[in-house]
């Protein structure tokens, strides 16, 4: 069947602005765990922190008239989830995983009992950027120069994160205390602030993916519309070996393939959808197994604590 | 200044108060969420966690449906915590449940392929018709069921010990393969021919030799109740009764330690994700042949990740996690009759539920901890 | 035994062998329950279900006590939930998606004195309970009229759930009606695996749009879709509701789900004590399907066609399968003049001729 089509049909320039469109939840949510994750700490919660921005940020735009303020609403709401978690994990030396998943469903319920004066609403528009002159360049114009403000913001927010991770000295910090806990606290270093920062950022980003989600990308408010999101964005750090650039990649990847599954459908490809979707996560897989094995290990950036709890015996 | 110091031995007296104040503090919090929600909040909390046991209207039935509920999570909880005890952490028990209960599935869908006629299995034939009882077929499937839940944990347990990978990650990557898996055999190679094309299997119930009945009527007790059962006595043995046990205990708390007391990591790796894997199988294999009756689209409810939390409730302790199993399902079926008796949004539950395990998690550190009060932080 | 397990037993065996006569007292509201498969704020299926409820509850004027419970997977937890309503004295049970078959027929075996309606399923094994479905796929033919005789492209997107006969069925009607309205017209479909996620179904849209597609239409649930086509311009119907709020200016019109006139007539019959076990199948004639005002945007001529074919199969004058129908592969399906037989559009698995593309599997 495959060769009966052509593939003249599928414009890349579009596929390409469509597939950032659609990777923009997972990326925001996914930089944010990644940043959780470098402390020393896995939040598996990343689909109720996401779940309860995309309510908070939609009731608030709603009320307000805003989106911006819509937005702003929805970091909060992630990030005040996110302090539950912290609370737990951090002071009341809670396991991550239990509570992560705890979170996870606490979010999903408190989400939907938050949204219930929501549903059928229209929330305010969000304007696309408007670069001027630079929306008509050809190719990189569509690509680049014609979308929503908050898909400039995942990007400067991946850019941030690289470089507060790599050159700033809080980041350096951070990294000591997900590498080693016991060692960064002798060294003096404050790690149970530096962590629960974190988690706070991690949840302050995915709230801003499910709002990505309810103001822009559909945009409605449904009970559940992350519809797992937040789990994708999971396998996502753990694709990019805990790092941003490649995080964008695989955010971009992910909603490239995605996009081109739709696209190769509407063209009229005869695909095996069902077992297709299978694939980023085997890819992730296959990446894990080769950042994990032989001489990569030496360069691979798992943070050493990840998930171990930590309690200062002082 | 409040200031947590651990305690040199877990305090036994809070080992047992803190769930018991939990539970406490979830009434008076969920008490004011129904309350805010308009609804009586003291009938609510009657109807979660006093109805299902105590009701004369439903007790006959619901208490039996609380092995039911409860048999999966227990049996899957019990693989992990042994698991979890050694530092191994297999959080795809979701996606071990699934394929166990594809394979049981496509094992029992094997032998009744149109009726009682020829059957072509693993390139053999057999003829049905001869063969008056197919006695063989539920354990077969039992084996079906703990063989895939064990190969699909073998795959982050291998790669784990092949190539260092992070087994949290690897599990948890697998459970979406799962999901879709599952799809696909819903709607594709297990659908039912005489399902008028719907998506899901046949209906296992439907063939006595595959489903897994209950064993004495209005007892709820079928087959998983019973491994579930076997599995808390095993997992009791194996931790406090076993050398195996001291060895996951060791390996989880000292590995170095233990790696001089002769424990070989990989094959701790192996046993561990293995056993929990197996274990998930089987509960999806008897929640597919019994409860469930049948693969559909949906057919996994998050029991692999509830009996994470479950898991931990129970403190990672056999009779715990018992406990904690029942718990969970006594909020779920308690649950649902303040859903249709009251009114209140399922949504409100699930909130509940949160709050309960967020209790529960807080506050188990009493009895690890002392809070002490100091007049200034002391520089350690 | 102690005294209270002995009277709960004697409860259950009560209500079992209770028949369905003898349940609703004079003064006593008559207890309906209703389970469902998603969250009443889904805005899709469960939504439309619960307000047929509520319509329902309003019409009887307290001589009708409902609830409900949501979000049920089938299965052991849907048996439960049934069970548990049967034992709390519900009378009806209306249980609203296609997976909660055998768990219907199980509760409805031991509780045969409660009344069980299951929608869209096909398992009717015990007598206590009906199957009640509706025949979508004559909107199906309605819009897909109105999009053969507008589509300019002449390419129109489908975006589909899973590969089941309901929905095959469904792009079968509304291609064929788009082909006789317009000879050139081809389908594209693109299956999202998925009844409910709005950024899927949103992502379908646009790809769809981008492979020439000026009118889409779908069988999912959100409005990810059409809010995209009101964003894009391009023409779409909504899907078991009037979506016309999510895309004023280019919904044309919707296939709406309408349970509240079924929903009443069968409570009618439980409390007239005439109720019993049907296979109800209604389309638009019986009010089962309805459509939603159509667009200004639709010319005067098509808006006319539409109608004339709404009221010709609404007075039983048009089947929208009727013969000469090839399957895609050419082979003839129905004769001249024959019309389909239920159990064939049931459980239809082919796409028929001119269709272009594979169902998956």
């Amino acid at each position: 069947m495959m060769g009966t089509m052509d593939l003249s049909s599928i414009n890349p320039v579009v596929l390409a602005a469509a597939l950032m469109v659609a990777a923009t939840p997972i990326l925001l949510a996914a930089i944010g765990e990644l940043v959780v994750e470098k402390a020393g700490v896995l939040n598996l919660g990343v689909e109720g922190m996401m779940i309860t921005g995309a309510i908070t940020g939609f009731a608030f735009a709603v009320s307000t008239g805003n989106p911006y303020l819509g937005m702003l609403a929805a970091v909060a709401g992630g990030a005040g989830l996110a302090l539950i978690f912290a609370l737990l994990t951090q002071y009341l030396m809670a396991n991550q995983v239990a509570t992560g998943l705890a979170l996870t469903l606490f979010g999903l319920g408190f989400s939907a009992l938050l949204g219930q004066g929501y549903s059928g609403v229209s929330p305010p528009r969000t304007p696309r950027m408007d670069f001027g002159w630079l929306g008509d360049i050809p190719v990189l114009g569509p690509i680049l120069f014609r979308h929503d403000p908050l898909v400039y913001v995942s990007l400067i927010i991946v850019a941030g994160v690289w470089w507060f991770l790599r050159y700033s000295r809080a980041g350096r910090i951070l990294r000591a205390v997900g590498e080693n806990h016991d060692a960064a606290h002798a060294l003096g270093y404050r790690v149970r602030a530096v962590r629960v920062a974190a988690i706070a950022f991690g949840g302050a980003c995915g709230g801003l993916g499910g709002a990505y989600l309810s103001l822009i990308r559909v945009p409605q408010w449904t009970e559940g519309m992350t519809a797992g999101a937040g789990w994708i964005a999971l396998a996502l750090v753990v694709f990019a070996s805990w790092r941003p650039w490649r995080a964008l990649l695989g955010a971009y990847l992910f909603g490239g393939i995605v996009t081109l599954q739709l696209t190769l459908q509407a063209a009229g490809w005869r695909i095996p959808v069902e077992y297709l979707a299978m694939a980023p996560y085997l890819v992730t897989i296959v990446v894990l197994v080769v950042i994990s094995s032989g001489r990569a290990r030496r360069t691979l950036s798992a943070p050493g604590s990840l998930g171990r709890p930590f309690h200062a015996a002082g | 200044m409040l200031r947590l110091e651990r305690r040199p031995q877990p305090s036994r007296a809070w080992v047992w108060a803190a769930p018991l104040l939990a539970v406490v503090l979830t009434m008076l919090a969920g008490g004011v969420l129904f309350a805010a929600l308009g609804k009586d909040p003291v009938a609510a909390i009657r109807l979660i966690f006093w109805d299902p046991l105590f009701s004369q209207q439903f007790a006959a039935f619901s208490r039996p449906q609380l092995l039911v509920k409860a048999a999966p999570l227990i049996l899957i909880a019990i693989g992990l915590a042994i698991g979890f005890r050694a530092g191994i952490w297999n959080i795809g028990a979701e996606g071990q449940y699934i394929i166990g209960a594809l394979c049981a599935a496509a094992v029992a869908m094997a032998f009744f392929p149109s009726g009682p006629t020829d059957v072509r299995f693993l390139g053999l034939e057999f003829t049905m018709d001869s063969a008056p009882s197919r006695w063989w077929l539920f354990p077969l499937m039992v084996a079906a069921g703990a063989a895939g839940g064990f190969a699909w944990a073998m795959i982050p347990a291998i790669l784990k010990t092949r190539f260092n990978t992070n087994e949290i990650l690897v599990s948890l990557l697998l459970v979406y393969v799962a999901e879709k898996l599952l799809a696909a055999a819903a709607v594709g190679w297990l659908r039912s021919p005489e399902g008028a094309g719907f998506p899901g299997s046949r209906n296992l119930s439907r063939f006595p030799e595959a489903a897994n009945l209950e064993l004495i009527p209005n007892t709820g007790m079928h087959w998983g109740v019973v491994a579930a059962i076997i599995a808390v006595i095993f997992g009791y043995i194996l931790l406090h009764r076993h050398m195996l046990g001291f060895h996951v205990q060791l390996a989880g708390q000292a590995p170095r330690a233990a790696r001089f007391a002769g424990v070989a990591p990989a094959r701790l790796v192996i046993f561990c994700l293995g056993l929990s894997g197996l274990m998930a199988g089987l509960a999806g294999m008897f929640e597919v042949a019994g409860p469930a009756r049948m693969i559909s689209i949906d057919f996994n409810v998050g029991y692999g990740f509830v009996a994470i939390i479950v898991a931990f409730l129970g403190r990672l302790h056999p009779v715990g996690i018992l406990l904690a199993g029942f718990l969970m399902a006594l909020t779920y079926i308690g649950g649902e009759l303040a859903q249709f008796t009251l009114g209140l949004p399922s949504a409100a539950i699930q909130v509940f539920q949160g709050m309960l395990l967020f209790f529960l998690l807080a506050l188990d550190m009493l009895s690890n901890y002392r809070i002490r009060l100091t007049s200034r932080e002391v520089t350690p | 035994m102690n005294r209270r397990q002995l009277l709960a037993g004697t409860a259950l065996a009560l209500s079992l062998s209770t028949g369905l006569g003898g349940v609703a007292l004079a003064d006593d509201p008559l207890r309906v329950g209703f389970v469902y498969i998603g969250p009443v704020g889904d805005q899709g299926w469960t939504f439309i279900h619960d307000q047929a409820r509520q319509e329902a509850e309003a019409h009887f004027e307290g001589r009708i006590e409902t609830s409900f419970v949501e979000s049920v997977p089938y299965g052991a937890d849907a048996e439960r939930v049934m069970t548990q309503m049967a034992l709390s004295g519900t009378d009806m049970i209306f249980a609203t998606t296609f997976g909660y078959g055998p768990d219907v027929n199980a509760v409805a075996a031991r509780f045969p004195g409660v009344a069980f309606e299951h929608a869209t399923g096909y398992l009717q094994e015990e007598p206590n309970v009906s199957l009640y479905n509706a025949r979508f796929y004559e909107g199906r033919a309605v819009i897909g009229h109105i999009a053969g005789r507008m589509t300019e492209s002449n390419t129109i997107g489908y975006i589909a759930s899973f590969p089941i006969p309901e929905v095959v069925m469904g792009i079968n009607s509304a291609f064929l009606h788009a082909r006789a309205a317009n000879p050139d017209v081809q389908f594209r479909v693109v299956w999202v695996y998925s009844w409910f996620d709005p950024a899927q179904e949103a992502a379908a849209a646009e790809a769809l749009i981008e492979q020439g597609a000026d009118v889409i239409m779908q069988h999912t649930d959100s409005t990810g879709a059409i809010r995209i086509a009101q964003e894009r311009d391009v023409l779409a119907f909504g899907q078991a509701a009037d979506m016309s709020a999510a895309a004023p200016d280019v919904h044309l019109t919707a296939i709406i789900n309408q349970w509240a006139p079924y929903y009443i007539e069968r409570i009618q019959a439980r409390l007239d004590g005439e109720w019993e076990a049907r296979n109800t199948w209604y389309g638009i004639g019986e009010g089962m399907v309805g459509m939603a005002p159509l667009h200004e945007r639709i010319p005067e001529d098509v808006r006319a066609e539409a109608e004339q074919m709404i009221a010709d199969i609404a007075a039983g004058d048009y089947h929208p399968f009727t013969g000469p129908i090839n399957r895609q592969d050419g082979t003839p399906w129905l004769a001249e003049g024959e019309v389909a037989a239920d159990g064939d559009l049931l459980g239809m698995g082919f796409y028929v001729e001119g269709m272009t593309g594979e169902i998956p599997n």
